[in-house]
């Protein structure tokens, strides 16, 4: 008997799933949307219900605030800063674990989890400890005219400390997946190693890349308890939004605490937005924290 | 000489995957590393690409010492078991990358890559495939981009990683003799790594049978299939049928039964032995010729398109005999699951010594 | 071999110059700063220290935080197990909303939710009337922290979760099934095993966030000292004192928590390794 010419699969059967009974099913989801509503809608709806208490021009004229442009700029600078630098040490990162064996790895892998482990107002006292005025290095610094704690250097150096794993973390699983195949013809093809960054990796992660540097911007527009604590509080000078937020809402200032606020809340929700987006795209099945 | 390498050695961590290795490659040559997983070969195919790096030894191509060259240095073509064309570049883009690195003096205009280009694609009949992405591709046509690829920068020598591994049978098979009529267009030393001895047998003018960082045996495909060095390598290439029994007196035992030794053990004694049968090297037939003969029955048959697979059971003997016989056999004798027949036993290799299937 | 040295293995360029720029980068950033910890907690000398991190109110600030983390980790690990498997097993209007929805805590600056959960339980706000009616008050107490650290923490466990059980093999429970198992049964014995590894690390994960939680619960919490006072606002106000020393020292035994935390973590994970590949 001949041999069939090429074992062709059979069409996939969609088999359906056992599950529960619909009562239970809607007890479930009617629970599930009690946790949400309470937990997550109804706090999203106070802040824009807060933001627009005093109506339209209040709350433009909240945001349009001297000092709160201030927190903007500074806030905007910081980003500017953190999410390149974090970028260049997350590709480095990567690429080092990705691409090599070496003793150590998983010793480096573990350190970038430690920004996770460590409460932010830690982040910021260390530095404090580090380059404050009252340290050594932080008073030699001052003889030099360098100021780092309450100033802007301090948040974006805290900023740097606690956004750092984000790119590399994005960056390590996908390079990882990826392999050393397509580096490695490279190589035998006779590219130099940035010919082969350039033209091969680079192409190839630019999309974690991005991702990456989405997720690191929008957790340093928020940061909160580690620049606290290396910040001066001055309003115009070193307040960012989040700050400035506190700021008002410590002065009763509910309204205007919450117009601010509400940036930020349209800021996350495009940072959720993009993020269902892009793992739709590319059908992640793993969350990367 | 095309590749010479001397004393090859390497380790990883305790374990040897190359054990002292030397091996002579002509130019111009299509050669077989062949072996089971974890055998080397494709260790050595990387360290000659430079890919990896000897732990002692010397690689030698084409007369130049290129032992501790990295690979862009070495000017090898490549061809990787899962293809590695780069996802992000079309297939013309993918075959013009080795050109469009070369250091500035050397690039040629990109006139001149872009009918370089086009012809190795024609040559590996993908011309049609010019602005297609890997991704729309079959695995079978990705192969031949690889390859078009790696014979871009006229690389010396060819090294081919398993290459059809990763296809379907069919697929397999056709880019098998579409690989020999290239390599007869364009002569460049080729080595390629296989586990699939078929495989090796058909395309190769020269094969390497390689076993834990060793070379077991190399020859022509008819002087390893014929004339095996050793049991490792009998029962590697094709299938057989293997019986432990004794030497006695010029004859060894199989079961219940004797038959006369091979010449050359003749004045053997007492030993413990394994004798090896081809399947095809089994004559079957219903009536008894001869008084060596083993009766069996047929208890299992196997459809293997031209030939058919007997699995016999016989008197006195441990465990199934395998045989083959063409299938107008077959039909004429009116062989059947649970017949009776008789078992011609037509050639045997008897080898001692310790060995382990 | 010393440490970092690479293995002969690879011929791809770029090591030193990746790892160097890492190595240089982390010590910078990271080790450096995070050592300045301990070199102002040693030469404190072992009885200040002790003195520093048992001091009354600052052994009840770490009562207060770990006792409303692991609260509000027990209530997450109800609830993202719930959402998670809502998401991923049923279909119903608004299931892509509320799983977008489900990472709105990770990506949502502290301090606004801080001042939201503040408002919406302060007497005056949408909750706070409400359970006024019966007496209750949530803010500047305990429990106005549990509930900030809630909401923290629950996406830790949904999305920890949700992969694990996206993979679940549908025949198992089929087979359950066969064998007589109801749903519930089937959940139990058979589901819940499963998942525990991923539920663990999940949980893990909020407890050791909560711990460290700052700007979230700072507004509803009231700070009250001895109630309400969080071990990360102890560390701010030994700051505010310039008392580097007992800061460091708080901070330590904090650090220490959370490291274990987090080498508890990567033990169980090694053990879900085991589990799947078993």
């Amino acid at each position: 008997m001949p041999q069939p010419e090429s074992a062709k699969s059979t069409p996939p059967v969609v088999k359906k799933r056992i599950t529960d009974p619909r009562s239970v099913q809607i007890f479930l989801v009617g629970f599930t949307y009690l946790f949400f509503i309470g937990f997550i809608f109804l706090p999203l709806g106070l802040v824009f219900s807060q933001a627009f208490q005093k109506g339209w021009s209040f709350y433009l004229e909240s945001i349009r605030e001297p000092y709160a442009i201030e927190a903007v700029k500074l806030t905007l600078l910081t980003v500017a800063i953190v999410v390149p630098v974090n970028a260049v040490f997350g590709v480095a990162a990567a690429w080092a674990i990705t691409k090599f064996n070496f003793k150590g790895k998983s010793a480096l892998k573990s350190l970038l989890d430690l920004p996770f482990a460590v409460s932010p107002v830690i982040a910021g006292l260390i530095f404090v400890l580090l380059v404050g005025s009252r340290t050594t290095f932080g008073s030699w610094l001052g003889e030099h005219g360098i100021k780092i704690i309450f100033s802007t250097p301090g948040i974006i150096i805290a900023t740097i400390f606690v956004t750092f794993p984000f790119i590399a973390r994005e960056l390590i699983p996908l390079m990882e997946a990826q392999g050393r195949d397509e580096e490695e013809a490279a190589l035998t093809l006779g590219a130099k190693g940035w010919q082969i960054f350039g033209k091969i990796t680079l192409p190839n992660i630019r999309w974690g890349l991005i991702y990456g540097m989405i997720l690191c911007g929008a957790r340093s527009i928020g940061e909160f308890g580690a620049v606290s604590v290396v910040s001066g509080h001055i309003r115009g000078q070193t307040n960012t939004i989040p700050l400035h937020v506190e700021i008002l809402y410590s002065e009763y200032n509910f309204t205007a605490s919450f117009a601010v606020a509400s940036l930020l809340v349209f800021l996350a929700l495009l940072t959720v937005v993009i993020k269902g987006g892009i793992e739709k795209q590319f059908q992640k099945k793993s969350f990367h924290l | 000489m095309g590749i010479e390498l001397q004393n090859i050695t390497k380790t990883f961590g305790e374990y040897k995957a190359i054990d002292n290795l030397s091996l002579s490659i002509p130019s111009g040559d299509l050669i077989a590393l062949l072996g089971p997983s974890g055998c080397g070969k494709t260790t050595l195919l990387r360290i000659i690409a430079g890919l990896e790096l000897a732990d002692s030894g010397k690689i030698i191509l084409e007369n130049k010492d290129t032992t501790n060259l990295p690979p862009r240095e070495k000017n090898v073509g490549f061809v990787f078991q899962h293809y590695a064309l780069f996802r992000r570049l079309t297939v013309f883009e993918n075959v013009a990358f080795g050109l469009k690195v070369l250091p500035f003096r050397q690039r040629p205009a990109r006139k001149e890559i872009r009918e370089r280009v086009e012809h190795l694609l024609k040559l590996v009949q993908m011309d049609w495939a010019l602005k297609r992405y890997p991704s729309q591709l079959s695995g079978g046509q990705r192969q031949r981009v690889a390859l078009a690829r790696a014979l871009a920068v006229n690389p010396r020598v060819l090294l081919l990683d398993e290459p059809f591994s990763a296809l379907d049978a069919k697929v397999r098979q056709e880019l098998r003799r579409w690989l020999r009529k290239l390599h007869d267009e364009i002569h460049v030393t080729s080595i390629f790594v296989t586990h699939d001895q078929e495989e090796a047998l058909e395309l190769a003018d020269k094969i390497v049978v390689i076993n834990k960082g060793r070379i077991e045996q190399q020859g022509t495909p008819q002087e390893v299939y014929d004339h095996p060095a050793n049991a490792f390598v009998y029962n590697f290439l094709g299938n057989v049928n293997v019986f432990h029994g004794r030497i006695k007196n010029g004859k060894v035992s199989l079961g219940n039964h004797h038959l006369d030794v091979p010449d050359e053990l003749k004045n053997v004694e007492e030993k413990t032995s394994q004798t090896f049968v081809r399947p095809h090297e089994i004559g079957i037939s219903r009536i008894r010729s001869n008084d060596n003969d083993l009766e069996g029955t047929i208890r299992e048959v196997r459809l293997q398109g031209g030939q058919i697979g007997l699995n016999i059971e016989c008197e006195g003997l441990d465990g199934a005999i395998e045989a083959e016989v063409p299938r107008e056999l077959f039909i004429n004798l009116q062989l059947a699951k649970g017949v009776q027949v008789f078992v011609t036993i037509n050639r045997v290799r008897v080898f001692t010594g310790d060995y382990e299937i | 071999m010393g440490l970092f040295q690479r293995k002969r293995r690879n011929i791809l360029p770029g090591f030193g110059l990746s790892m160097g720029y890492t190595v240089f980068y982390l010590s910078a950033i990271v080790i450096v700063p995070l050592s300045m910890i301990f070199f102002n907690t040693i030469p404190m000398g072992w009885e200040p220290f002790v003195h520093a991190v048992t001091a009354p109110r600052v052994l009840a600030s770490y009562r207060l935080s770990f006792s409303t983390a692991f609260f509000a980790a027990i209530f997450d690990a109800l609830a993202g197990l719930l959402t998670a498997w809502v998401l991923v097993r049923y279909r119903f209007p608004g299931k892509g909303l509320l799983d977008a929805l489900v990472d709105l805590p990770f990506a949502l600056p502290t301090a606004v939710a801080g001042i939201c959960f503040a408002n919406l339980y302060s007497p005056m706000g949408w909750f706070g009337q409400i359970l006024a009616h019966w007496n209750l008050q949530i803010i500047n107490t305990p429990t106005g922290i549990v509930i900030a650290l809630i909401f923290i923490g629950f996406p830790f466990v949904v999305r920890t979760i949700q992969p694990v059980l996206e993979e679940v093999e549908q025949e198992i429970e089929e087979a359950a099934h066969c064998l007589g198992a109801t749903r519930w049964q089937t959940f139990r014995k058979i589901l819940l095993p499963h998942l525990f590894p991923a539920l663990l690390t999940g949980v893990t994960l909020a407890f050791a966030r909560g711990i460290g939680e700052y700007g979230s619960v700072i507004f509803i919490a009231g700070n009250l000292p001895m109630k309400t006072e969080i071990a990360p606002l102890m560390i701010m106000s030994k700051l505010d004192q310039f008392d580097y020393a007992g800061a460091s020292a708080v901070a330590l035994v904090l650090l220490c928590i959370s490291f274990s935390m987090l080498l508890l973590l990567n033990a169980v994970q090694e053990w879900q390794q085991k589990e799947y590949n078993s």
